[in-house]
């Protein structure tokens, strides 16, 4: 990969996730080592060993999750581990540190006050101390990794000054974003990966969304479309203006409403991050929806509790299958009636019966094709395909009449992803609902018959799959205007 | 009135006191970097027998001999403190069950009476030991001259050290280091600050610090070696950190209220006033139960102002 960035340039990385750009911050600021090619830092060839030698060369970056400690105050956090003057000596210069930080705040924008603690402060606040970290460090490159995520529009809009505002003193500001509009707002020039290749590098005056996006998905042959055909039956699952809180405490699903037939296969199409993940674990029932309604088979749910979802008929397959789809330690047979096993034939009052388990796994494991050496050995040892098989027979044999599947095929080899995308149209034939939540558009357009489009965590589009293109689709991935 | 009940409970709950506040002290080191010590009864006990092992084969003036001791089982303890760093921070091992293990492994059926036994220090007084370092004029005073005057060096060296660890957490850059270590280490480190170093650090010197508190017991209040003269000592230190809310002046508070309650029954035999001793000595124990009980919970943790990352094994996330 080919990247480089001027001094006092604004420079976007943009790709879709996987496309490299974390990986290429990491080799910038030290935590991996290139396998191969040289970094050139103002003219000079530098090797970062750790952290601490880019950080010295001038390279600071900002995460997407906050490495601050919350108990401290603002100063104390952007003093923590700084070796230069006023920072080495012995006894903390409390006064001198707060009004260094108060200067600098004031010079750049970013109004929160030194002596305030990091707990007492919004997501907004937080980032900007996260800057201030890197300016007191006097970072000449800064990697902003994802920075809009956390923050409202007018906050991300101050954060733009500011980033103005650090390039015109002469900085390099690498921003790293998925989102076109805010590229194309803030950005000189924008670097476009995909699948760990820089594609192009284009200034942003001349960029248009629709150029982004093409660019950033990329035209690639399409797999047939095998979709349609299906009688679509009565409605199974139904979210009603469903609202639901993120792990950060911010809303990560708004006012989501969509509706799947029986027997149809609904994608819900976005980026990573912008909140389809929450909304399967909504209708599963591991996250409790702050507002809204959500109906399976006619029946209402209360939500937040998934033996209640479970007993609804709600098959889920989550996206982290090895943590949260099995439970790697126990066997193959154990995983298998995790869903049933207070139920007969497999355990009668409270007594597992573990012939019958083991009877129950074995004829499951020939019919999903599981290929493990027995129905004995952990979860742990199968491989990604086998295990998310084995996820697949569980949650099929429970007769599920609604299955949300989050990237069933993430991480797959290519035999892998067939054998589950067709477990999932057998799924859809016999009237099973199918809710797919997946980033790969090929996938999409693939299998599904209708397809949601997410952003925010709000629905931003909605497309019919035999009309749709990889490139509208693209479009509204983005946060693209839907009238583009 | 020097005689009087509340003189004599507070003079002698500040000796009494002392070897809890030294190890309360060493604890809190250790805990603000995030490592939970369990081993203290056990390094508290190794101390007492190494210290005391000194001060009888150490052929100098008393000074220099006390001087010796006291180096001596601080070094024992920062050498138990090193087994446990090595498991907890090296390995990743569980802090709990190290720390039990290594208080069963050097406690009373272990190591330190196999030293004692080993070393023949059972029966025999000290050749040397912690007086009074202020003349008794001074301790005639009314009131404050028990109280104040009437203790010895290690009582004094004690207020030295509480108020240096004070100064240390919060007004010096490393004491900044070793609060984000324990708060947050992934922080810390994204900062270059060495997590691994100053988790060693601080359970070394914690560990040292048990070990003067074990030597308190051996040296001055006993002051012979009798095995686990300790007494659950080390738990009661334990409990008093998290008492103190991590704060070291409120640990000295702490370490004389406990001190009180184990002084408060000789006092009323003094006074002709026979309780059953059992009763008030089982005090310290059971609020330790209670602190550890309160500790456990994550919530209360939170609120008592645990460090964050308290018991956690530090694993740098790649990526």
């Amino acid at each position: 990969m080919d990247f480089e960035a001027a001094p006092g340039e604004v420079h976007a990385l943009l790709g879709e996730n996987g496309a490299g750009k974390t990986t290429l911050s990491n080799i910038l600021t030290g935590l991996y080592r290139p396998d191969e090619g040289t970094i050139v830092l103002f003219g000079e060839s530098v090797e970062f060993n750790s952290p601490r030698d880019a950080l010295d060369a001038g390279i600071a970056m900002v995460h997407q999750h906050f490495r601050l400690v919350s108990p401290f105050t603002v100063a104390e956090n952007v003093v923590l581990g700084d070796h230069r003057d006023i920072g080495r000596t012995f006894l903390l210069r409390t006064r001198e540190i707060e009004r260094r930080v108060e200067d600098l705040s004031q010079r750049y924008g970013l109004a929160v006050d030194p002596r305030a603690r990091i707990w007492q402060l919004s997501l907004g606040e937080q980032q900007r101390v996260e800057i201030l970290k890197a300016l007191y460090q006097d970072a000449r490159i800064l990697i902003l990794d994802e920075p809009t995520a956390v923050l409202t529009p007018q906050e991300a809009n101050a954060l733009f000054e500011t980033i103005r505002a650090m390039a015109e003193d002469g900085r390099t500001v690498i921003f790293i974003s998925h989102k076109l509009h805010e590229v194309k707002a803030v950005a000189d020039r924008v670097t476009v990966l995909r699948r760990g290749r820089s594609i192009a590098t284009v200034p942003a005056s001349e960029a248009t969304p629709r150029s982004l996006a093409a660019l950033m998905v990329g035209r690639e042959i399409e797999l047939g479309r095998q979709n349609g055909g299906r009688a679509i039956g009565a409605v199974c699952v139904e979210l009603a203006g469903v609202w639901a809180q993120g792990d950060r405490g911010v809303p990560a699903v708004k006012d989501v409403s969509l509706a799947v037939g029986g027997g149809e296969i609904v994608a819900v199409a976005g980026v990573a991050g912008n909140g389809q993940r929450e909304l399967a674990e909504t209708i599963a029932g591991m996250r409790a929806p702050i507002e809204g309604r959500i109906t399976v088979a006619g029946r209402n749910l209360k939500g937040g509790d998934p033996r209640e979802a479970i007993g609804a008929g709600v098959a889920y397959v989550p996206e982290d299958r090895l943590g949260t789809g099995v439970a790697p330690g126990l066997s193959v047979a154990s995983n298998v009636v995790l869903k049933s096993y207070r139920k007969p034939p497999v355990s009668r009052g409270p007594l597992l019966l573990l012939r019958k388990i083991r009877e129950v796994a074995t004829s499951l494991m020939e019919r999903y094709d599981v290929r493990a050496s027995g129905p004995d050995v952990p979860a742990w040892q199968l491989s990604g395909g086998n295990l998310q098989k084995l996820v697949l027979a569980r949650e099929f044999s429970g007769e599920p009449v609604v299955l949300v599947a989050a990237s069933p095929t993430r991480g797959l080899d290519v035999a892998g992803i067939e054998t589950v995308h067709t477990y999932l149209r057998s799924a859809a034939e016999r009237g099973v609902g199918v809710l797919l939540i997946s980033e790969d558009l090929d996938e999409i357009l693939a299998l599904a018959d209708r397809i949601v489009v997410m952003y925010e965590g709000a629905v931003v589009g909605e497309r019919d799959a035999t009309s749709a293109t990889v490139e509208e689709l693209g479009l509204l991935m983005a946060g693209g205007e839907e009238s583009v | 009135m020097n005689n009087s009940l509340l003189v004599v409970v507070l003079a002698s709950g500040i000796a009494y006191g002392t070897p809890l506040l030294y190890a309360a002290l060493g604890e809190l080191l250790a805990e603000r970097s995030g490592v939970l010590n369990l081993g203290v009864e056990g390094m508290m006990l190794v101390g007492a027998v190494m210290g005391f092992w000194a001060v009888q084969r150490i052929h100098a003036a008393t000074t220099l001999a006390l001087l010796g001791a006291i180096g001596v089982a601080a070094l024992a303890g920062a050498l138990m403190a090193l087994i446990h760093a090595f498991l907890v921070v090296t390995l990743r091992a569980n802090q709990i069950v190290s720390g039990l293990a290594l208080t069963i492994f050097a406690g009373v059926a272990g190591l330190s009476s196999y030293l004692g036994n080993d070393l023949n220090l059972a029966r025999a007084p000290a050749r040397h030991q912690f007086q009074e370092i202020f003349p008794k004029s001074f301790q005639n005073w009314p009131v404050v001259g028990p109280i104040l005057f009437g203790q010895s060096a290690l009582v004094y060296a004690s207020w030295g050290c509480v108020v240096l660890v004070a100064l240390y957490l919060t007004r010096t850059r490393m004491g900044l280091n070793v609060r984000a270590v324990g708060e947050s280490p992934a922080a810390a480190d994204a900062m270059c600050v060495n997590v691994t170093r100053y988790r060693y650090a601080h359970t070394l010197v914690g560990g040292g610090f048990a070990g003067v508190g074990g030597a308190t017991f051996s040296l001055s209040i006993t002051p012979q070696w009798i095995a686990g003269l300790t007494q659950g000592a080390g738990w009661i230190a334990i409990a008093l950190v998290i008492f103190a809310f991590w704060r070291p002046t409120l640990c000295l508070v702490g370490a004389y209220f406990f001190g009180a309650f184990t002084a408060l029954p000789f006092a009323l035999q003094g006074h002709g006033v026979t309780v059953a001793p059992e009763l008030f000595q089982s005090l310290p124990y059971v609020m330790t139960i209670l602190a550890l009980v309160l500790v456990s919970s994550r919530a209360a943790r939170l609120r008592f102002g645990a460090p964050a990352a308290l018991g956690i094994p530090y694993v740098r996330e790649e990526g």
